[in-house]
This record gives C-alpha cells, sequence and structure tokens, in this order.
C-alpha cells in the first residue's frame, strides 16, 4: 500500500509541491531566524570569550554586561593582587573613543587597552604584524574590518574603493598621535565600532582624563586554585564583583534577554513561521485528504483497515515533511553560506537542526491526526454515491 | 452439490432507515431475496427505491437496522469488523457507475489494489493484474492512467479489478449508465462471458432496461420493497 499511497500523494503535483513549499518555508523560518537570533546573542559576549587566558573578570559591582564599562580606581588592581590564589592580575582598559580620520572625519572606536608588561587580552589572531609591536611608541592594532571599512583612507579616486589601513598609517585619537602596527581578527561583537588595541598607558592617555579609568582586572587563579572559591575571596577582600568566565558570559546574555527586544523579536518571527508553516502545510494536506476521500474510500469498501489507511496518510506526512524539512534547513544552510562575510549574525548548531525537526514534525502530526479522523469516520457505502 | 441451488446471498426481512435529523427515509422496508451461486441477478426500479442501499448491505459496507443478510452462509452484521474487512477483500468485488478508478495510478496498479490488500506482494499482484487486463481486452493498455482511457475502457478496467482477486460476489451500482449505449452492452457482454461463472454470483443494480436481457433474474424493486422476481424482462 505504501507504493499506491506515495503515488496517490505526488500524484496531484499541484497539492504536493504546496504541501512541500508550505513545509519548506515553515522549516526555514524556523532554523533560519533563530539561527541570526543564536548568531546575535553569541556576538554580545564574543568579547569574553575571545580572552581566552584569565579565569576570573574583576569589576563594578553595578557592571551589568560587557559593553556596561563602570571604571574602577587604578588601586583596586593591587588589592586584587593581594588576595591569595592569585597568580596575577592584570588591568584591562575598554572604552569607546572618538579618531580622528586623515580625511578629517570622526569614528567612534572600541578602544582596548592591555597590560603593558604582559599584553595579555591582546586579539585572538594577528592578520599582519606581532602582538609585541604595540611595544613601539604610539603602536595600535586595527581590527581587519575596522580598518577595511569604517577606518579605511577615502578612495585614491572619486568613486573608487576605499583604501584599507595598513602598517605605518595614522590615526588621531583625542589629539593623540596613532600609528597602526598591526591587523588583528577579533570576533564580530555587538558592538559595530572598529576595535583598537593598545597598551593600558596609552589607552589611558588617549582617553578624556578621569579619576577612575580601569574597566575591568584579568585574574588567573594560582594553580589547583578552585575558581568559585577565589572569585567569592576576591568579592569579599575588595567589594568588587569578580565572575568567572562563564558567569560573566551568563551575565551579559542574561541582561541582553532581559533588556533588548532581541528575544521577542525572533520569537515572534518563529512563531510566525510555525503558524503560517502550520497553516499552509495543514491545510493543504487536509485538502488533499478531503479531494481523496472517495479513493480512501474504495479501499475501505475492498477491505483496506483504518490502520492501512492511517500508515498511507502517516507515510505521505512523513515523506512531504522530510522533503519540507530538508529543504527548508537546506536553504537556511544556503543563506548561512552567503552571507557568510556580511557583518550578518549567523549560527546554525545542531540544536537549531534538532529544533526545526521538531516543528516540522509536529507540523506534519497536526496535518495528519486531522486527515486521519476524517478517513476513520469514512463511511465505505459513500462509494456507491454518485 | 449443484452450484445453482447454493444460495449465495439470503436476505430476510432486512430493514434500513436513515435518519437524517428528524426525517426518517425507509430505504429497505423488509426485504426478501435470494441470489444463487452462477446466476447473474439485476436489482432494478426507479431511482430512491433502496437499490444502491441494498447491494451496500449485500457488500457489507453498510449495516441493515434489522432482519439478516448471510452471503455464503456468514452474517456480516455480527461480524467483527476486522473480519468483516477480511471477509470483503476476499469474497467481494465492485465495480461502480462513475468507475471510481485511482486517477494516479495507472490500470495495472489500480487492478492490483484488491490482490494487495490481501496481502500480495506488488510484483506478483501487477503481473495478476496484467492478466486479467489481458482477459477484458486492454492487455496494451496496462500503463495508461484513467484520465487516458476513454470511459469503456475504464470500466473494463474495473470490471478487471473486480475480478483479480477472483471474488465470489461482484456488485455492480449502474455499470452501464455513465456510458453510451454500444460501449454498455458491450461491458454487458463483458461481465457475462468473463465474470460469471458457476463459482461466483452477480447482482447488478440498474435501472437501464436496455441491458435487462443479459440477467438470469430480475427482482423489481418499488419503495424499499421487492415487488417481483421475474425471469426476463418481459415478465416485468
Ligand atoms: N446516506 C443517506 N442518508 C439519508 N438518506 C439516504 C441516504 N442514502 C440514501 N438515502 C435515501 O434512501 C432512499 C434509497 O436510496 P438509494 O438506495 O440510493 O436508492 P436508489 O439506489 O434506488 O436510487 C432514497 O430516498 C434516498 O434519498
Ligand atoms: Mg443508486
Amino acid at each position: 500500500m505504501n507504493h499506491i499511497a506515495l503515488k496517490m500523494l505526488m500524484g496531484d503535483r499541484g497539492k504536493y509541491l504546496g504541501i512541500i513549499m508550505g513545509l519548506t518555508f515553515a522549516s526555514l523560518i524556523m532554523t533560519q531566524q533563530p539561527a541570526i537570533f543564536v548568531g546575535l546573542m553569541m556576538r554580545t559576549f564574543s568579547f569574553i570569550s575571545d580572552l581566552g587566558l584569565p579565569d576570573i573578570w574583576v569589576m563594578d559591582p553595578k557592571v551589568q554586561f560587557v559593553d556596561d564599562i563602570k571604571p574602577l580606581q587604578d588601586t583596586k588592581l593591587y588589592r586584587v593582587r593581594g588576595v591569595a590564589g592569585v597568580k596575577w592580575a592584570m588591568p584591562l582598559y575598554k572604552g569607546l573613543l572618538k579618531a580622528r580620520l586623515e580625511n578629517g572625519t570622526f569614528q567612534t572606536c572600541n578602544v582596548i587597552g592591555l597590560d603593558d608588561a604582559t599584553l595579555i587580552g591582546g586579539p585572538p589572531v594577528m592578520l599582519v604584524g606581532k602582538l609585541k609591536d604595540l611595544r613601539r611608541s604610539d603602536g595600535v592594532i586595527v581590527d581587519i574590518d575596522g580598518a577595511t571599512d569604517k577606518l579605511a583612507k577615502p578612495p585614491m579616486v572619486p568613486g573608487g574603493k576605499p583604501t584599507p589601513l595598513k602598517i605605518g598609517d595614522t590615526l588621531e585619537l583625542n589629539d593623540n598621535r596613532a600609528i597602526v602596527v598591526g591587523i588583528a581578527k577579533t570576533t564580530k561583537t555587538f558592538q559595530s565600532q572598529p576595535v583598537i588595541y593598545t597598551t593600558y598607558s596609552r589607552a589611558v592617555r588617549y582617553a578624556p582624563r578621569e579619576r577612575k579609568m580601569l574597566s575591568f582586572v584579568l585574574v588567573k587563579a594560582m594553580p589547583g586554585e578552585d575558581i568559585p572559591t577565589l572569585t567569592r575571596r576576591i568579592r569579599k577582600a575588595t567589594g568588587l564583583a569578580a565572575y568567572s568566565r562563564k558567569e560573566f558570559i551568563d551575565l551579559t546574555w542574561n541582561y541582553f534577554m532581559k533588556n533588548t527586544g532581541i528575544p521577542i523579536t525572533f520569537g515572534t518571527s518563529v512563531a510566525l513561521g510555525f503558524i503560517v508553516g502550520a497553516a499552509i502545510a495543514g491545510q493543504t494536506f487536509y485538502n488533499f485528504t478531503l479531494e481523496n476521500l472517495r479513493q480512501f474510500g474504495v479501499l475501505k469498501a475492498m477491505g483496506a483497515s483504518n490502520w492501512t489507511l492511517l500508515r498511507m496518510i502517516l507515510l505521505q506526512a512523513i515523506l512531504v515533511g522530510s522533503i519540507g524539512y530538508g529543504l527548508g534547513v537546506g536553504l537556511t544552510a544556503l543563506f548561512g553560506y552567503a552571507t557568510r562575510n556580511t557583518i550578518l549574525a549567523f549560527k546554525f548548531p545542531w540544536q537549531l537542526l534538532a529544533f526545526g525537526g521538531a516543528g516540522v514534525t509536529l507540523i506534519c502530526i497536526f496535518a495528519a491526526i486531522i486527515s486521519i479522523r476524517k478517513v476513520i469516520k469514512l463511511e465505505p457505502a459513500i462509494v456507491f454515491k454518485g | 452439490m449443484d452450484g445453482l441451488a447454493k444460495a449465495a446471498v439470503s436476505c430476510k426481512n432486512v430493514v434500513k432507515v436513515y435518519d437524517t435529523g428528524g426525517d426518517k427515509v425507509v430505504a429497505l422496508g423488509g426485504i426478501d431475496l435470494e441470489i444463487c451461486m452462477g446466476e447473474l441477478m439485476m436489482l432494478v426500479g426507479p431511482s430512491g427505491c433502496g437499490k444502491t442501499t441494498l447491494i451496500s448491505v449485500i457488500a457489507g459496507i453498510l449495516d441493515q437496522d434489522s432482519g439478516s443478510c448471510e452471503v455464503f452462509g456468514k452474517d456480516l452484521l455480527h461480524m467483527r469488523s476486522s473480519e468483516k474487512l477480511k471477509f470483503r477483500a476476499k469474497n467481494i468485488g465492485f465495480v461502480f457507475q462513475a468507475f471510481n478508478l485511482l486517477p494516479s495510478l495507472n490500470a495495472v496498479e489500480n487492478v492490483s489494489i484488491p490482490l494487495i490488500i490481501n496481502g500480495v506482494k506488488r510484483q506478483t499482484a501487477e503481473r495478476q493484474a496484467a492478466n486479467v487486463l489481458e482477459q477484458v481486452g486492454l492487455g496494451t493498455r496496462g500503463k495508461s492512467l484513467p484520465s487516458q482511457l476513454s470511459g469503456g475502457q475504464q470500466q473494463r478496467v474495473a470490471i478487471a479489478r473486480a475480478l483479480v482477486h477472483d471474488p465470489r460476489l461482484i456488485v455492480c451500482d449502474e455499470p452501464t449508465s455513465a456510458l453510451d449505449h454500444e460501449t454498455g452492452h458491450n461491458v454487458m457482454e463483458l461481465l457475462r462471458q468473463v465474470a460469471l461463472h458457476r463459482d461466483r454470483a452477480l447482482v447488478i443494480v440498474t435501472h437501464d432496461a436496455r441491458i435487462f436481457s443479459f440477467a438470469d433474474r430480475i427482482a423489481q424493486m418499488d419503495d424499499g420493497h421487492i415487488e417481483k422476481v421475474v425471469d426476463s424482462a418481459e415478465d416485468l
């Protein structure tokens, strides 16, 4: 009967394609939108996850997420260094500063200042130059996206392509000269500004003078030290907030989940995709069954059991479900591939595949159930009706 | 044992009332009828007199309200539904006015359905189906879809489908009324030649007087009752 079920389904081209299109649409929306959502959300904490070395981040207790800078007094660094179990503690400056470009325009940049001696907290990947080149006077490292886009020099000829920043080019940060000594690759963050790395002391010089400049203290624990215990000890000794990397990521993630419209926006898209997909696919599948009711009646009269017909409908639902799911997921992957080099956030972990699969399965079960009900209640005597 | 004398169908005082929300229609008002093995019985009468209802009961796809209807000695009303399905699958062949072929299946696949329902493997079923199509004169049209066949050819496919599993009873509801006179005539000839033999009974519902001559016996119905059962159309 499987053969008959499949032929029945595919015999009606229009309906068959309609059902598959509905499911493809649903599966596309249910994976593509969450993929962008996950991509975006992962950007919120990529600055933290990019920094692999420190175990613990110490900051002002009022800080709510990674870009929410509440500077500390420099002396706090020494307080942290004094806590038992701390192997090392390094200062990190993070702040938005205006850079003046060669053509006279201004661009806000995300300036990161690293400990002068150790340069801990540098970019994950150097593309041109070396991290230690930061020790050269006025040296800064610029991220590749900033260098090729917002910080790029105007085109040589009008209408031409801007020239990317390269080693030796200069910028002006608060009237201080800065010389590009390296180009780095960083994971995109939620902030779209160009990232500029420099030393802590230079960053403090670039920044407008304030009483407090220290954004974070990065801490490495002694070997064998229990991280939760150490964070508690730091908190107690300094009165500051101390989080493990994971805790700081969670703090940031939760902030964005609770305080931005991002989850609700994407949640709505996903729900709409699910509902519209379910409506199209469910409706077409149900219509398809209704139109074939006489055929099912004929099979029933000839002695096919409800169970046989139920299996036929299930098989039809599974087939259209698999094809629709495959196409939708394929389109999402294609979308991700096509936009891989753009600023668009996109992350497609296996959990999303499962999520989309579960969604399409639900739709198919729903479509099959309403159809099966109709077929089970069907009186075989309808076959003699004109 | 004499095959002709053996009863294929035996109805006693069969009553069927349709209840459509207040309106009660007595479709069968106490039917007594015997159909013998090896005979072609026609059920005739005006539209609405209960012919279709009666063969639905005989074929086991509709339950009567009272009275008994035994088919090959089995009381279908009191059978378990799974048993009844098996009984139908094995013993009954159907021919419909509107052919009721599955439109996306070709002739061979359509004819093979009763065998597949009976658990025969697809390949075997289709081979057998092709043979029966040959018998009804459509040996070359096995791959054709119903839409590619004329009305007469479609009804021949339907007859092949009714025959393929070698059932002991074939029920036909107005098998010629969707066809022109000549085609209808040919279909009736085919039914007599190919479908009818001593181990099988045929019940054909019709109000087409031009085919009455193909019957062994004719049961005339009116208003839910059998008026008379006669041996030839002249006696009506
Ligand atoms: N499913 C049904 N529900 C209600 N009334 C029905 C139904 N089927 C048939 N009838 C009524 O029962 C009577 C007999 O119908 P039917 O057996 O189809 O007659 P025939 O086949 O001789 O034209 C008619 O009056 C018809 O309207
Ligand atoms: Mg009728």
